[in-house]
């Protein structure tokens, strides 16, 4: 693992930049998991570091479009994914396995998104500095 | 907390935020910008306005550096910088702001 960007850092402040992965493997309600990791994200977007979202398991549910949450009484916070571009965070992986035993196509969801396989999402989990999963 | 507008009582938190953002009219809008101290011209209905359609796009009050960024984008750079709009809202952008459209305080907001 590498430290990158350390100039651009020194920079900002002597801060070192960092590449965080936040890793969601929960359907959006049902628990407080996703929200919660959602607004982590927001939160951490204002540190300027090299922030990238993962989607596994059925955390890929958190993504498609037309959530219906009236019948559970909980605010849909799914439209907050795509104010994650005004935020600089912009690669959002997604798991092709979790999509497909799911029966979800990429067109299906809310934002734009790169599919990987679980091998690549392995790859790109390699690189990074800090790992935080939901 | 609450508010007294038009004889109706609006409920806030103790921050004097909205409890029910549908509660939110020009009016309440004027009501909380008296107690902020902020006098609504329209530069300040600009912003408020955009916070509430950025709201209703996003189901979330933006962070400041977001706002800004936003408002540079629509509005043009002369007003997407923070000396204007800490100009328009002395005590922040996001808090003020967001408080007066009748938005919650924005996430990661201290």
């Amino acid at each position: 693992m590498t430290e990158t960007r350390d100039e651009i850092g020194l920079e900002a402040g002597g801060g070192v930049r960092k590449k965080f992965m936040f890793v969601n493997r929960k359907a959006p309600y049902g628990t407080i998991y996703a929200l919660e990791g959602l607004e982590v994200v927001l939160i951490s977007a204002a540190f300027d570091q090299d922030v990238s979202l993962a989607f596994l398991d059925d955390g890929v549910y958190q993504l498609v479009k037309g959530q219906q949450t009236k019948g559970l009484e909980v605010k849909n916070f799914s439209p907050t994914y795509r104010a994650l571009e005004g935020y600089d965070v912009e690669k959002l992986y997604v798991e092709r396995e979790a999509l497909e035993a799911r029966g979800i196509r990429e067109d299906q969801l809310l934002v734009p998104v790169q599919v990987v396989s679980a091998r690549e999402m392995g790859q790109l989990m390699e690189q990074q500095d800090v790992i935080i999963g939901f | 907390m609450a508010l007294t507008v038009g004889g109706n009582t609006i409920e806030t938190d103790e921050e004097g935020y909205l409890t029910n953002l549908s509660d939110w009219s020009e009016d309440i809008a004027n009501e909380i910008a008296k107690v902020e101290n902020v006098e609504m011209g329209p530069n300040h209905w600009e912003v408020v306005n955009f916070l509430r359609e950025y709201y209703n796009e996003y189901q979330i009050a933006p962070a400041v550096r977001v706002l800004t960024k936003a408002i540079g984008k629509k509005l043009g750079a002369d007003k997407g910088n923070s000396k204007y709009l800490y100009e328009l809202f002395p005590y922040g952008p996001a808090k003020q702001a967001c408080k007066i459209a009748g938005l919650p305080k924005p996430t990661g907001c201290v």
